[in-house]
């Protein structure tokens, strides 16, 4: 979900962008974050814990926890939190450490 | 090769950087985040403190202005979304760039200054990993800087100015907080603060804590107890609420793995929250060639960040010999300026930390 109305702040986010999540068609904004389009779009899970697979969500944003490493384009552990979202990004939940394909 | 390499581009990066900047140090500017400003540019509320150092002005806008100053120098170098990863003796640091972090460049720098700020604290209790659980900062960054809901009813953890002000923050952005609850038998954060949020309908239950969250995949339910003296579980006084977030505001640490790498002297100081690197009174470390600046030399607040940004951008550009007209005022001025600034029963604990951390005439 997004803010719609703030007493201070204007969100000019303008260029909207497709991207997808483990094949399903998601919208962000570019330039964005891709953990912050993610959880706008209402995903919590983001990755699970390499032993028991537990799930992580979006927790530190300055790239620091690990939670929301990612594979990107096919490159495991972007830290999406910091990772800029673009046009076409192919998104997935990455399974333990991760793997090039 | 730079003169000075400044390490974080928040409030006390950019005040470095600015000051070496204009007495004609070449200057390269290297932040972690998306963007430079630190955790300036999702600061909403206006500040307290000295005129000086921008109060009354909201910290998104000190930010703009900061950023505005920066791109003026032709002598600074500004690189954001890079990590600085090492310091090696030959003067030279390590920084990591690129979306995958595979761009590892060198870059010969005759002095640093570390502004690296700092790391929010976690809190132990069940289910402290599930998605939902948030640090302040992270919050603020989603709703502040990129028009994100975090969730739907927040529980907030901890009434220190951080909790109270991104509480306050939440409701702006027209989010329910449940309930603000803090471990200490007070209110640690600025009462007008407080009063604000109470207003609103937020109650704020001292000497509670988080005890444990459960839901799958996310969270549904929160329990909290109220804890004695000893901060242990008091039994019988659980409470549960229906809360899907939970906001950890409940302190930082100093982010210093760069100057233990380095081989700064460090001590752990608790009224600095964390260890810091020992410094003299020009925030030069016991490497001669290497400054602190900001949260990293003991967590405080952004207007004293600055402060101290510009004591070591002053005295890192003198020290390679650029010019400074009456230096000794200068100097002088900034130092009483901070002192001033910490010049209130609030800073008391500071004051005593900062007499642990510092050195008389530091040594390589």
């Amino acid at each position: 979900m997004r803010i719609k109305e703030h007493p201070i702040l204007e969100f000019n986010q303008k260029e909207k962008v497709k991207f997808t999540l483990d094949g399903k068609e998601l919208e962000g904004y570019k330039g964005e974050p891709i953990a912050s389009a993610l959880v706008a779009a209402g995903i919590k899970v983001l990755s699970r814990s390499i032993k028991y697979h537990r799930p992580r969500g979006f927790f530190c944003a300055i790239g620091k926890c690990s939670a929301c490493l990612m594979k990107v384009n096919g490159v495991p552990n972007i830290r999406t939190c910091v990772t800029k979202l673009e046009e076409g990004m192919k998104v997935e939940i990455q399974k333990g450490k991760g793997d090039f394909n | 090769m730079t003169d000075i390499a400044i390490i974080g581009g928040g409030p006390a990066g950019l005040s470095a950087a600015i000051y070496a900047a204009s007495l004609g140090a070449k200057v390269t500017l290297i932040d972690d985040g998306l963007e430079l400003g630190g955790q300036l540019i999702k600061q909403t509320h206006k500040f307290f403190g000295s005129e000086k150092q921008f109060a009354g002005i909201r910290g998104i806008e000190i930010a703009k202005k900061m950023i505005q100053d920066i791109k003026e120098y032709d002598n600074i170098e500004a690189i954001a979304n890079s990590t600085v990863t090492g310091y090696y003796e030959d003067e030279v640091i390590t920084i990591v760039q690129g979306v995958n972090g595979d761009i590892l460049k060198k870059l010969k720098a005759k002095r640093i200054i570390v502004a690296t700020g700092a790391l929010e604290n976690m809190l132990p209790f069940v289910n402290n990993d599930l998605p939902g659980v948030y640090g302040a900062g992270a919050v603020q960054t989603l709703m502040n800087l990129y028009g994100v809901v975090p969730g739907n009813n927040i529980l907030m953890v901890g009434a220190g100015n951080i909790g109270l002000i991104v509480s306050y923050q939440l409701l702006q952005a027209g989010i329910k907080v449940e309930a603000i609850v803090e471990a200490l038998p007070r209110i640690g954060g600025y009462l007008v603060h407080a009063s604000k949020i109470r207003r609103l309908g937020v109650p704020i239950y001292t000497s509670h804590t988080l005890k444990e969250v459960y839901g799958t995949d996310c969270i549904e339910k929160a329990v909290i107890s109220e804890i004695n003296r000893n901060f242990e579980f008091i039994p019988g006084t659980e409470k549960e609420l229906e809360v899907d977030t939970i906001c950890l505001a409940v302190g930082l640490s100093p982010l210093s793995d760069l100057l233990w790498q380095a081989g700064c002297q460090m001590k752990y100081v608790p009224e600095l929250c964390g260890y810091v690197a020992l410094r003299d009174d020009n925030m030069k470390t016991t490497k001669d060639k290497i400054y602190i600046a900001g949260d990293v030399a003991g967590i405080e607040e952004a207007s004293s960040a600055m402060l101290e940004g510009q004591i070591a951008g002053l005295n890192a550009a003198v020290s390679l010999g650029y010019k400074c007209d009456n230096y000794q005022e200068q100097d002088k001025k900034l130092k009483a300026e901070l002192r001033e600034l910490r010049d209130n029963p609030l800073s008391e604990e500071i004051k005593i930390g900062i007499e642990k951390a510092l050195i008389r005439g530091g040594r390589d």
